[in-house]
This record gives C-alpha cells, sequence and structure tokens, in this order.
C-alpha cells in the first residue's frame, strides 16, 4: 500500500516509528498535487511554507514531547478550502475579489489544527464564496471530478473533495452551508461530517450565510474524520454563536472510541439502532442508481441488526425555498464588507466614492455571487421582508420541529446526500434552479442545526460515487461517527480510488 | 410664550446618541480613545476584514441597563441586535450592528422643569447600536483623495428616543440636560459634547392649534451644544410655520444645522431615505437578560440625583437650592460628601463649595474633578475657619493659592499653609488695639464724621484697620474693639 492509501492512524505510526519524516510525508503530498494541476483542486501552494511547518513537525516528533492522543495528528498533512483565512497563504474564497488577499490571521481552525501539528499543503478551490453546488463558479476556473475529469466535483468544497478523493492529500477542510461538505464528498466518494451549528467556530471562516456555515472535515474514512473533527471543534470566545455546554465539552475523538469499540458482535453490530427512512427522500426526483445503492447500504445496516423506521421530513420540498431565501438574505448582507474601500478589488476608473464601491463589486464578484446578493437584497427589501425573510423563518422553525419529531421513532435518519451522482460540467451551469433543487436533501439538516454526514457507499451510472447520508441529532457527532465507521469496517467503497485518467 | 406664534403647536421629539464609556468597543477589543492618530484603534473585526466577527461587550450592556434602571423603564428579556445595511466608505462592514424591533430598554421617564412647570417626558426606547468611522475629505497630503478613519468604528453607542411630547425649544434642551445629567451621574457616558460624546437629534414638526394629526416632521442633525439645539429648533419651528403660511408645505426630511448661519439646512429627503433592509443579526445570540442580572446591576446603582438632594436637605438642614446646586454633577455631590466625611461642616462646605470654589473652577474652565484642592483640603480650611485660626479672606486667599497652584508644596497641611503664606487672623486683643489706635489717629475726619452720626463712617474705619492689618484681624474683635474705642473717645 502506498502512503496515499494509508490511514491518518497509519501515518501516525509511520512517522512514529521513524519510517518517515513529516517533511518526506509533506513531499510526497506536494509531488502528487504538483502532478495533478489538471483537476485545478489546489489554488495555492508554497513549498517553502509547507516545508517549514514539517520540519516544526519532525522536531516535535524528535523531541517526543507528545503524548499519542494529544498529537495524533502531528506532522500530518492536510490542506485548507480558500474560504478559511491563512496568514501564509493567500486566501481568495474563489473569487476575483480577493485575488491577492492575505489575512493578517489565521481562522481559529487553521490555527487549532497547526496547534495540533499538522502540516498545511495548501489552499483548495472552491465556488466563489462557498456558492455553488459543482464548483463551477470559482474565479479561478472549475474543479475536475477525479472519478471522470468531464464532470464536477460537487460543491462548494469541490477542491478538498477532488483533493482527498484523488489522494493530493490525506485530509482537507471544507464548509457546509447548505451540503457543501456532504454534496461534493458524495460526488467523489469520500467522507466528509458537517457538525452541529455550533460545534465550530466560524472565526475566519469567510462568510457566506452566518447562520448555516459550519466547518468540517473531509477525509478517507469516518475514522479519519473523527480525528479531525475533534481537532478542529470548540468553543471559540471570538465567536458568539459557538457553543459552550456540556456536550462541546466532551472529546468527540474518545466518545467515537468508546462508541466503536463497544460493539463486539460483527454480525449484530447495529443491534438496537433504529434508523429512520425519510419517505420524501425517495420519491420521484431521486435517480435510480443513487436509490439503489442507498437502498442497498440501507439493507447492510439491517442485515447486521439495525432496525429501519419510515418517518417523514414533510417539509423537505419547502427547504429550498427557505434556503435561498435565507442564505442569500445573509449573504448580501455578508458580502458588503467587499467595497474596494479597504481591502480587495477596487476598479481602476470611477466618478466618486459610489460609483467606486458600484464598479469594484460589479467587477469583483461572478454571476452567481451577483444573482444571490441580488435575491437578497430583494427579499430584506421594505414591503418584502414579511413576505420572504419572516416566512422563511417560520419554515425553518417547522423544518427544525420535524427532525426532532423524527427522532422520537429514530437514532439516525439515512437517505440520498443528493438526487443524482455528479454531472456533467456546464450541464447545469445555465440554470441555476436546477442546480439549487441538486441541494433538496442537504438544506433541511442545515436550516436545523443538525450534523450530517456523506459516506461512500456505492457507485451509480457511469461508474460515479454515490454517498450515503447520515443525520445525527445536535451533538450526536461521535456516534454518528461511530456508526458510520463500523459500516467502513465492513464495506471497501471507501477505500476505492479512482484511477489516475490523465 | 415660548417664542411659539399663537394658533400653532410645536411637537419635539429627541434622539440622543450617548457614547458609552466602555474602554472597548462594542463588538471588539480594540480601545477607545479620543484624539488618537488615525486607524490606531481599530484591530481587524474593526476593519471588517474577512472572517471577522463580532463579540458583544457586556460592559456596554451593563451601562444599557444602569440607564434603564435610571429612568424607571423595563429592560427587555431578550433583545436583539439588527443589521442595518447601507454603503458608506467609513461603514466598514457595510452594515451598522443596532437594536431594531427588539430593544435593551422599553419606555422610561425623566421629569423636567420650564418656567417652574414640572413636567414628565415619556421615553419609547434606548437601543444598543456601534458607531461608524470618520471621512475625512480635507486636510489630507494629496488633493482629491479622501481619508478614512476607523478609529471611532465600533464605539458603543446608546440611543435613546423619546415620544413626541415636548412643545418648544425650552423643553427641549431641558429635557436634553436633565438626560446629560442622568447619563453622566450614572456613569455611562463622559457627556462631552464637543467631542461627539452626547449628541442630539431633534425631530420637529409644526401643526395648527386643535389639530389632532402631526404635521410632518423634518429631522435636525448636527447640534452640538445644548445652546444650538434650542436656536437651531427655534429656526425649524420659524422656517416651517412661515413655509405653511405662504401656502407651502413641510417635507419629511434630515436637515444639517450650521451654526455659524444659525440656520437649518436640507440634507436628505425622504424620497432619498434608504431602505435599510434590517434583519436580526446572525452572529449575535439574542441578549438574554434575567432577573439576577438585573438585580446584580441594580445593587450597583449609586443613588439617584432627586434623591441625594434631597437627603441633604433632610440630614444636613440645607436649602432646596443649594442641595440642587451641589448635585449638579455627580462629581461635585461626591466632593461635597467626601468634605463632610473629612469633618468639614455641612452647611459652611456647601456655601465655599457653591460659592468661591464653583467661581474658580468657573474662572479655569475646570471641572471638580480637575481642581487642585482636594476635598480633604476645603474640609481641613473650613475647620480652620471654625476654630478662628484663619478668617474668610485669608480661606479665600488661600483656596485661590491652592487652585491655582501658586508655587505651594504639595504635601504641607492646611495648617502650614496657613502660616507659610502667613495667613493666620490675628486675635491677639493688645496688637488689634495697637492697630486701631493707629488708624484713628490718622482718620480724624471719620471719627469726626462718625460722632456726628453718620454710620457708614465706621465700616469705612473697619475695612481701615482691617487692610493696616493685611485682612487678618479677627473682623468680630475689631469691631468690638472699635466700637468701645469711638465710643471712649465720645465720651471724653
Amino acid at each position: 500500500m502506498t502512503l496515499a492509501e494509508l490511514s491518518l492512524a497509519q501515518l501516525r505510526t509511520e512517522l512514529d516509528r521513524k519510517k518517515i519524516s513529516a517533511v518526506e510525508l509533506a513531499e510526497y503530498f506536494l509531488a502528487r498535487a504538483e502532478s495533478r494541476t489538471d483537476l485545478n483542486a489546489f489554488l495555492h501552494l508554497d513549498r517553502t511554507l509547507t516545508l517549514a511547518q514539517a520540519r516544526d513537525a519532525d522536531i516535535q516528533i524528535a523531541h517526543r514531547n507528545y503524548s499519542a492522543t494529544v498529537n495524533a495528528l502531528t506532522g500530518i498533512p492536510i490542506a485548507h478550502k480558500d474560504i478559511f483565512v491563512t496568514r501564509d497563504w493567500r486566501t481568495t474564497a474563489g473569487s476575483r475579489m480577493l485575488e491577492n488577499y492575505v489575512s493578517p490571521f489565521d481562522a481559529t481552525v487553521v490555527e487549532k489544527l497547526k496547534v495540533a501539528g499538522m502540516v498545511c499543503l495548501g489552499k483548495l478551490n472552491c465556488d466563489e464564496f462557498a456558492m455553488g453546488s459543482s464548483n463551477e463558479n470559482s474565479a479561478f476556473g472549475a474543479v475536475k471530478n477525479p472519478w471522470d475529469l468531464h464532470r464536477v466535483p460537487g460543491g462548494s468544497s469541490g477542491g478538498s473533495a477532488a483533493a482527498v478523493a484523488a489522494r493530493l492529500t490525506p485530509a482537507a477542510t471544507g464548509t457546509d452551508t447548505g451540503g457543501s461538505l456532504r454534496q461534493p464528498a458524495a460526488m467523489c466518494g469520500i467522507t466528509a461530517i458537517k457538525p452541529t451549528y455550533g460545534r465550530v467556530s466560524r472565526y475566519g471562516m469567510i462568510a457566506f450565510a452566518s447562520s448555516l456555515d459550519q466547518g468540517g472535515p473531509m477525509a478517507r474514512s469516518a475514522e479519519d474524520c473523527a480525528l479531525l473533527l475533534d481537532a478542529m471543534a470548540g468553543f471559540d470566545t471570538k465567536d458568539s454563536t459557538s457553543i459552550d455546554s456540556a456536550e462541546t465539552k466532551v472529546s468527540i475523538w474518545r466518545s467515537f472510541q468508546a462508541e466503536s469499540a463497544s460493539k463486539t458482535s460483527p454480525m449484530l453490530e447495529f443491534e438496537n439502532l433504529r434508523i429512520g427512512v425519510p419517505k420524501e427522500f425517495f420519491s420521484e426526483g431521486l435517480s435510480n442508481d443513487v436509490a439503489a445503492a442507498v437502498r442497498a447500504a440501507l439493507t447492510a445496516f439491517e442485515q447486521r441488526g439495525a432496525t429501519l423506521v419510515e418517518i417523514s421530513l414533510p417539509r423537505t420540498a419547502l427547504s429550498i425555498p427557505a434556503y435561498y431565501v435565507i442564505a442569500p438574505a445573509e449573504a448580501s448582507s455578508n458580502l458588503a464588507r467587499f467595497d474596494g474601500v479597504r481591502y480587495g478589488h477596487r476598479a481602476a476608473d470611477y466618478k466618486d466614492l459610489g460609483d467606486m464601491i458600484a464598479k469594484s463589486r460589479a467587477e469583483g464578484f461572478g454571476a452567481e455571487v451577483k444573482r444571490r446578493i441580488l435575491v437578497g437584497t430583494y427579499v430584506l427589501s421594505h414591503g418584502y421582508y414579511d413576505a420572504y425573510y419572516r416566512q422563511a423563518q417560520k419554515v425553518r422553525r417547522l423544518i427544525a420541529q420535524d427532525f426532532q419529531d423524527a427522532f422520537k421513532r429514530c437514532d439516525f435518519i439515512m437517505g440520498p446526500v443528493a438526487p443524482t451522482t455528479a454531472w456533467k460540467m456546464g450541464e447545469k451551469s445555465n440554470d441555476p434552479v436546477a442546480m439549487y433543487l441538486e441541494d433538496i436533501f442537504t438544506l433541511g439538516v442545515s436550516l436545523a442545526g443538525l450534523p450530517g454526514m456523506s459516506v461512500p457507499c456505492g457507485f451509480g451510472a457511469g461508474e460515479m460515487p454515490v454517498g450515503l447520508q447520515i443525520i445525527g441529532n445536535y451533538f450526536d457527532e461521535a456516534r454518528m461517527l461511530s456508526v458510520a465507521h463500523r459500516y467502513q469496517q465492513v464495506t471497501d467503497w471507501h477505500l476505492r480510488t479512482p484511477e489516475v485518467s490523465a | 410664550m415660548n417664542g411659539v406664534p399663537l394658533g400653532w403647536e410645536v411637537v419635539i421629539g429627541l434622539e440622543t446618541h450617548a457614547q458609552l464609556s466602555t474602554r472597548s468597543k462594542i463588538f471588539s477589543g480594540s480601545p477607545i480613545a479620543f484624539g488618537a492618530a488615525p486607524n490606531t484603534q481599530a484591530n481587524a473585526v474593526d476593519l471588517a476584514l474577512p472572517g471577522t466577527l463580532p463579540v458583544m461587550n457586556l460592559a456596554a450592556v451593563e451601562k444599557a441597563i444602569r440607564f434603564g434602571l435610571a429612568i424607571g423603564a423595563e429592560i427587555a428579556p431578550r433583545s436583539v441586535f439588527a443589521r442595518k445595511n447601507y454603503f458608506y466608505p467609513d461603514l466598514p462592514k457595510g452594515y451598522q450592528i443596532s437594536q431594531f424591533e427588539l430593544p435593551v430598554v422599553i419606555g422610561g421617564t425623566i421629569p423636567i422643569v420650564v418656567n417652574g412647570i414640572e413636567k414628565t417626558v415619556q421615553l419609547t426606547r434606548a437601543h444598543l447600536e456601534e458607531d461608524a468611522g470618520k471621512s475625512l475629505h480635507e486636510g489630507l497630503d494629496s488633493h482629491g483623495v479622501s481619508g478614512i478613519d476607523l478609529n471611532r468604528a465600533g464605539t458603543p453607542l446608546l440611543e435613546i428616543v423619546t415620544e413626541p411630547v415636548m412643545h418648544s425649544a425650552e423643553e427641549a434642551v431641558a429635557y436634553a440636560k436633565a438626560l446629560h445629567s442622568i447619563v453622566t451621574w450614572i456613569g455611562i457616558c463622559d457627556g462631552n459634547m464637543q467631542e461627539g460624546s452626547f449628541r442630539c437629534d431633534a425631530n420637529v414638526s409644526v401643526r395648527r392649534q386643535g389639530d389632532s394629526k402631526l404635521g410632518t416632521r423634518a429631522e435636525i442633525k448636527n447640534v452640538n451644544s445644548f445652546r444650538f439645539l434650542e436656536r437651531a429648533i427655534q429656526y425649524e419651528v420659524r422656517r416651517q410655520i412661515e413655509l405653511i403660511e405662504d401656502g407651502g408645505k413641510v417635507v419629511q426630511e434630515t436637515r444639517l444645522y450650521d451654526a455659524g448661519r444659525d440656520e437649518t439646512r436640507s440634507m436628505r429627503s425622504k424620497e432619498d431615505a434608504m431602505d435599510y433592509r434590517y434583519f436580526p443579526d446572525p452572529d449575535l445570540l439574542p441578549l438574554v437578560m434575567t432577573q439576577v442580572q438585573i438585580d446584580a446591576v441594580k445593587a450597583t446603582m449609586p443613588e439617584l440625583q432627586p434623591a441625594m438632594a434631597a437627603r441633604f436637605v433632610r440630614e444636613y438642614g440645607l436649602s432646596p437650592n443649594i442641595a440642587h446646586a451641589l448635585t449638579q454633577s455627580k462629581a461635585f455631590a461626591d466632593y461635597f460628601v467626601d468634605c463632610v466625611a473629612a469633618g468639614g461642616e455641612p452647611k459652611l462646605v456647601s456655601n465655599w463649595m457653591t460659592g468661591e470654589l464653583a467661581a474658580l473652577l468657573n474662572k479655569q474652565g475646570f471641572d471638580i474633578r480637575q481642581s487642585h484642592l482636594a476635598p480633604s483640603q476645603l474640609a481641613q480650611v473650613v475647620i480652620a475657619l471654625q476654630n478662628g485660626s484663619i478668617n474668610a479672606k485669608g480661606a479665600k486667599e488661600l483656596l485661590h493659592a491652592i487652585c491655582e497652584k501658586q508655587g505651594l508644596a504639595q504635601d504641607l497641611s492646611i495648617d502650614a499653609l496657613i502660616k507659610q503664606m502667613g495667613l493666620e487672623q490675628v486675635s491677639d486683643s493688645g496688637l488689634i488695639k495697637k492697630i486701631i489706635d493707629e488708624v484713628l489717629a490718622g482718620n480724624q475726619k471719620s471719627v469726626d464724621e462718625f460722632k456726628s452720626g453718620k454710620e457708614k463712617a465706621f465700616h469705612s474705619l473697619v475695612g481701615q484697620v482691617m487692610k493696616a492689618s493685611k485682612g487678618r484681624a479677627n473682623p468680630a474683635q475689631v469691631n468690638e474693639i472699635l466700637k468701645t474705642k469711638l465710643n471712649e473717645a465720645g465720651a471724653s
């Protein structure tokens, strides 16, 4: 097995046994990243910066001033979605607006992973300001799906998903506002988790829709995600919406290990686990190949002792309009700071201050970002607020309630992540509404602030990966990751790799 | 009455922005200091750099609650921060964080007195918000360049809004002064109007007496003193009445007061009014206030001005006027309390504070807190007056010397200063007799006049004696001995 196929725990062992150094590991993945520029997954690579971090990690390992649990990630490479600000690498958010922007500080997530000893490989492409479901909205070009270079990797964390899937990095960070971690993970055949809203600090994550944005890990397995999320999560005084509670003080990794160890009988692995299957997730619109792969996964759980419970999430369809009111509304305000005054793109010619702001924004933002700013501005406008924004907030509360009602009857909810596998590039880029409809199964989770995962569960038409979505109740990440991990112990979908076709 | 023409009624509501005297900004850890070099008091959050988030400064919340408690308002158990969206170069985020639908302070009243008539001004609300930065269009090196100073961006403000219940410029000013006194008294605002810590906007409209419908209002901004507030409202009332009487119509607009020309000028009309697209700020949780938290703030509230003035009357037998003068500010009242605690006789202390000391402070342009005279020193001066080691004239000289720092050693006690300055009162009757004899010998004319029954001559002689003693003679003794001497002379 090559280094590219090793889990984070295995990499840890290699590093600890001095089979390989952090510098060598970084060199190895940098070389892979440099060899796959065709994917357009990385936006910024800088060997000098990466190797300096790797050398620091080697010093730490050499001095052994770490314990296996605390510094489980020391020396292991990771790459960040370019929506997380970094003081060493440029941060563009996939936008012309921030083409040459360098942040004076690191995002909390970046800092936490750095403190955990991880080595940053660079920054990953994404849809502009995380707005998109195909990664075709990046100002720096679309990302290609490693399974089929003619297809999209999903979005908006498309660069992260493609990089992990092509084994250009063992792990990546991503963000999820309406499915941006789960959907690209599903389309690229990797594992990702969007935590409970408030688990992971948003400080330094360039905001798209503040009440929905949540950062999370993308990796090759649930186990790796558990290790990464444990390092990323935690209350942050710099983010008022990050949660400081008894639940968030418990180590995700230790709970994950405890949950995973307690199940001893492989044949009844999932005994007592009640899986809610929302009928609305298996209705028209779901393609047959995705349905078949997801149903097979559900059967695998059932065969190992789980009980499938049919549930209803009656407002699933309403999640689309609710989301596409709330998210653009917040975005229209969040993106107002990009005015060309203090940083970012400024138009070369302008008549006055107002003109400068208008032109800078007109030139700096791409079409999808402008579309959402316009929609958001409209729904917040005088006379429309009650009809759109207030109404959408009501729907949002009802959707959250629907999930709570469902969780009375089950431990986890499972279904597809997306209605189809990855589509061909350009196929939907002229039809924004068709693109929005692709988010139908992920939006409700975001609106409710629940944790959700995407776990590889098979392949559909054209041998493109299919993701199984697991939805848990608030703060149930450790148990959810454990369920996914145990599924991955008896399946090998997550171990499949795309053949290098280039 | 009130300069308003007969048949007209004026309706005024005030919106006041009080800058809260917190150490750091309302949503960031940047310090707040007036007059610092541009952009030296602005961090990543104030600059709205990508990825930054606001975090509520609880000291600002505490100050808002203090205000609510001071005016008998309701403290909202749950209030919400909202974004007020508009583009302006000195508004870094492209929105101002304010409170809209659910403010932290609801209602409340402030009593005022105008022309001896008491009235209560009803407040609508008070809400927390952040200030914007400043655009600088002049004084920069290159022409055609505008500068932005974000030092002020994020400074905590409490916007205090009244109902439209005031009916003259005098009432509006009385309210503004009463409000100013409250916010400084409870220590939530330094009240400095020149530096913009306390800014009033006036909503002014007029209507014919008897009309039930309010007239169209104009909002007057840019008023940075009570005098300008009064003049701006008076001008605006005249303008609106003349306009209507000439067959015109008042348009709803924002007008700027120009103190130089003593007029208000249109800034923007309602047609240009922006749609601020308020919505709850998703970066901040609703502000939840429990009764326990409110009670904790209540426990730290100072005695308010009316209560303290009444107590001074009750406990020290001061007149209501003096008690009112002593409680003109919290600092002034505290000074009085400190003097009394240091052994100063309350009535004497109050007389000296409201008389000589107040005049000195006025002359120096000082606040009581800037005075070089410590409360314990004034107490000692009063004690010296009482035990006769100094007379009133000497005390005056001493106060001037200390207040104006006339090269005195700071560490000397009042007794030592009295000695050093040679201000001890002369109560030695032998010495006083000797001076009187000399004065009488040199002023035969006055003596004669006194004998012929002119009482005035006596005062002139007392003056001469005091002058000859360099003001140090005990005036009571001088009176007594002089009377005896003149009577003796008359009998001979």
